[in-house]
C-alpha cells in the first residue's frame, strides 16, 4: 500500500517534472504561459505511434524523428506566431490555446479520436519492496531524472545557460550586456518544447494515446509550477513530485473516486497559496519596467 | 427638459459613430423576430437567445479582467455554481425562474466573493492559475455527490421561462442590454456619476499608487468581483433555465476559455468589444456545425488569424478606422471630419498640409 504509492508517486512525479520545469522555464525566460506546452508531449507521443506502427520504422529511430520533429514544431510555432504578439500577454495565452486547439483537431483529423497504443520500449517487470514495477515505468523514471540532470548542468554549467539565467532575470539588461536576447528564447523555447517531447515519448507506451491526452497533464502542470513558484526550476521539479503524491495517494485509497484527482491536486495549490502567495519556492519577480 | 434629453442625445450618440452603430445594433435586435418565421426562425432565435446570454457572461469577465485587472481563467465557475443553484431551487423547492435567477445571480456574487479571497494577496499569472481551479476543484465536488447534484449527466427538467420562444427572446434581449448598459456605466472612467470606472482603471495601471491615493483597493476588487459574479450568474441561471439543464458543461475549462477568445477577439477593456467577439463568433460556430470535422479547426485558426493581424481585437480595430480622437479637447469624432466638431482644432495634422 505505502510502497505503491511511493512508487506510483516516483514514476509519475518524473514525467510531471519533465514537463512542469520546461513549462516552467519558458515562463522564467520569456514571461509567456505557454498553453500548448502539453501539446509538444501529445505530438511526440503520436509522432512515436506513427513512426513505429505506420511507417514500420525501427524503435530507436522512431524515439529520434519524433523529438526532433516535435522540437522543430515547438520552433516554428515560435517563430511564426508567438513572437510577433510576445507583448501583448493576455493574447500570448489566448494564441497558444487556439494552436492548442489547431493541434489537436489535426490529430483528430489524421489519426481519429480511438484511443491507440504505442510500442512499448522493453518488455517485463521487476519487484521492488513487493511493488512489480515494469522495465517501462522504470526507464521512464530513469530518463526523466538523467535529463533534469542534464538541463540542470545545462543551465548552471554552460554559457548558453548563463545566458538564459541572465535574461530570465532581466531581458532589457541581458540585451545590453550583448546577449541575443531573440536567439535565447527560441533555444528556450525549442528546450522548452524538447523536453515536453521527452516527457511524451517515454510515458507513450503506457497510457493510451487520444487527441485530448492534453488537457490533463496541462491542469496538472499548471498547478505545479504555481506550487513551486512560477519560474522556478527548482521549485517545479519539487512540486511535481508534491502533486504526484497526493495524486497517488487519491488513487490508492479512494480507488472509486479517482477522478478526484484533478481536483484534489489543485486543492492543494489552493492551500499552499493561501499560506505562501508566492509559491513553494517564488521568484518574487520585481514589477515589471515601464 | 425633453430638449436637453434630445440635444444630448445629438452629441453624445449620433455624433460618435461607434455609439450609433451600438444604437442600430439594439433597435435591430428588437426587430429581429418579425423576419425570422417558423421552425428555422425558431432555430435561428435560438442562437440569438444563447448570443444574448453569453454577451452578459462575456461582458462581465472584461469587467473583471479587462478593467480591474484580476485575470480570470475560471470564470465559469459563477456561471456555474448560479445554473447548479437554480436548478436545485427549481428542481427541489419548485421556485419559478423569476425567483431562482436572481437568485442564481446572488450565488454567483457569493462564489466571486469567495474567490476573491485568494485574488485579495495574489496577481498576474498567480491569480489566472488559482482561478483556474476553483471550477475544476466544484467539478470534482458534483461529481463525488451524484445523487444530489447528478452527476455527469446533471440536473435536467427546469421549467421553462416562458411559454414562447419568442418571448424568451424579447426577455433575454431586454435583460442583456440592460445589463451591458449597466456594466458600461460602471467602468466608464469620465463617468461625474460613479467613480468606479476610473478606479478600476487604477487598480489594473498600478495597484500600489492607486492605494497610495488613498483607495480602498481591497474594496472596489471585492466589488469588481460581486459585480461579475452576479451579471454571470445571471447569464448562468437564465442558460439553465432555457436550456433546462444544469450540467459539468457550465464548469467547465472550454467555457472559461470560450469567454476569454470572444472577448479578446472583439477587443479587451472596452465592453461592446465582448458584444461583438460573442456575435461573430457564436453564430459563426452554429453555421460551421455544416462541416463537422474541420468546425473546431477552422475555429481555431480564424482566432489566430485574428491574434495575429489585429492583436487589439476587431472592435477596436473598426472603432479606430471610423473614430477619431481630437488631439486637443479629447472629444470622439467621426472619422471624416477634417476638424474637431466641438473646439475646430484640425484632427489630421499632417494630411491637411
Amino acid at each position: 500500500m505505502v510502497e505503491g504509492i511511493i512508487i506510483q508517486g516516483l514514476i509519475k512525479g518524473g514525467t510531471y517534472a519533465l514537463l512542469a520545469v520546461g513549462f516552467s522555464l519558458i515562463f522564467g525566460v520569456a514571461r509567456m504561459i505557454n498553453l500548448a506546452h502539453t501539446c509538444f508531449y501529445m505530438l511526440a507521443a503520436y509522432g512515436i505511434y506513427a513512426f513505429a506502427r505506420l511507417f514500420d520504422m525501427p524503435l530507436i529511430a522512431s524515439i529520434v524523428l519524433s523529438l526532433l520533429a516535435t522540437t522543430l514544431i515547438g520552433i516554428l510555432t515560435y517563430r511564426l506566431f508567438i513572437d510577433r504578439v510576445r507583448e501583448h500577454h493576455v493574447t500570448v495565452m489566448l494564441i497558444t490555446l487556439a494552436l492548442a486547439m489547431v493541434f489537436q483537431e489535426c490529430m483528430i483529423l489524421a489519426f481519429s479520436s480511438e484511443p491507440l497504443g504505442a510500442p512499448s520500449f522493453v518488455n517485463g517487470y521487476w519487484t521492488i519492496i513487493g511493488v512489480k514495477v515494469s522495465y517501462q515505468n522504470l526507464l521512464t523514471f530513469g530518463i526523466a531524472l538523467a535529463v533534469l540532470l542534464g538541463v540542470w548542468a545545462l543551465l548552471s554549467k554552460t554559457r548558453l545557460g548563463v545566458a538564459i539565467r541572465a535574461t530570465a532575470q532581466d531581458s532589457e539588461i541581458a540585451n545590453l550586456m550583448g546577449i541575443n536576447v531573440r536567439r535565447i528564447l527560441l533555444v528556450t523555447m525549442a528546450l522548452a518544447a524538447a523536453l515536453a517531447a521527452i516527457a511524451g515519448v517515454v510515458i507513450a507506451p503506457t497510457l493510451t494515446l487520444e487527441p485530448r491526452m492534453w488537457t490533463s497533464p496541462l491542469v496538472m502542470i499548471m498547478a505545479i509550477v504555481v506550487l513551486g513558484g512560477l519560474g522556478s526550476v527548482k521549485g517545479s521539479f519539487i512540486g511535481a513530485f508534491i502533486i504526484a503524491f497526493v495524486e497517488a495517494l487519491v488513487v490508492f485509497l479512494m480507488p472509486s473516486g479517482a477522478f478526484l484527482k484533478d481536483a484534489f491536486a489543485l486543492l492543494v495549490m489552493v492551500l499552499i497559496l493561501l499560506i505562501r502567495p508566492e509559491g513553494l519556492f517564488g521568484v518574487v519577480f520585481e514589477e515589471e519596467r515601464l | 427638459m425633453l430638449r436637453r434629453l434630445l440635444k444630448d442625445f445629438q452629441g453624445d450618440v449620433l455624433a460618435i459613430p461607434g455609439r450609433l452603430l451600438a444604437l442600430i445594433f439594439f433597435v435591430v435586435l428588437f426587430f429581429i423576430p418579425l423576419f425570422v418565421q417558423g421552425s428555422s426562425g425558431n432555430y435561428y432565435l435560438r442562437i440569438f437567445i444563447f448570443a444574448n446570454m453569453y454577451v452578459i457572461f462575456a461582458v462581465s469577465w472584461d469587467l473583471l479582467s479587462g478593467y480591474t485587472g484580476q485575470l480570470n481563467f475560471g470564470h465559469a465557475l459563477f456561471f456555474g455554481v448560479a445554473a447548479y443553484t437554480t436548478a436545485l431551487l427549481n428542481l427541489h423547492l419548485g421556485w419559478q425562474p423569476w425567483a431562482t435567477i436572481p437568485i442564481g445571480a446572488l450565488a454567483g456574487v457569493i462564489a466571486g466573493l469567495i474567490v476573491c479571497l485568494p485574488a485579495l494577496r495574489l496577481r498576474g499569472p498567480y491569480l489566472a492559475l488559482v482561478t483556474l481551479a476553483f471550477p475544476l476543484i466544484l467539478l470534482g465536488i458534483i461529481f463525488a455527490f451524484p445523487n444530489f447534484t447528478g452527476g455527469e449527466l446533471g440536473l435536467s427538467g427546469l421549467s421553462r421561462i416562458s411559454e414562447s420562444r419568442t418571448t424568451d427572446y424579447y426577455i433575454s434581449v431586454v435583460v442583456m442590454i440592460v445589463s451591458v448598459l449597466l456594466m458600461w456605466k460602471l467602468t466608464d472612467a469620465s463617468s461625474s456619476l460613479v467613480r468606479t470606472g476610473i478606479v478600476f482603471h487604477a487598480i489594473r495601471e498600478d495597484e500600489i499608487t492607486a492605494r497610495a491615493s488613498g483607495i480602498n483597493t481591497i474594496r472596489y476588487k471585492l466589488l469588481a468581483f460581486a459585480v461579475a459574479g452576479f451579471f454571470a450568474g445571471i447569464a448562468g441561471a437564465f442558460h439553465a433555465h432555457f436550456m433546462r439543464i444544469a450540467g459539468p458543461s457550465n464548469l467547465q475549462l472550454t467555457l472559461s476559455f470560450q469567454v476569454i477568445i470572444w472577448t479578446v477577439f472583439g477587443g479587451i477593456t472596452s465592453i461592446y468589444g465582448p458584444v461583438v467577439g460573442v456575435y461573430i463568433l457564436f453564430p459563426l460556430m452554429e453555421f460551421l456545425r455544416v462541416v463537422p470535422e474541420v468546425r473546431n479547426l477552422i475555429f481555431a485558426g480564424i482566432v489566430v488569424l485574428m491574434l495575429l493581424f489585429m492583436p487589439e481585437g476587431i472592435a477596436v480595430w473598426v472603432r479606430d478606422k471610423i473614430e477619431r480622437e481630437c488631439p486637443r479637447c479629447k472629444l470622439s469624432n467621426m472619422a471624416f471630419r477634417k476638424t474637431c466638431r466641438a473646439c475646430n482644432t484640425r484632427l489630421y495634422e499632417h494630411a491637411a498640409d
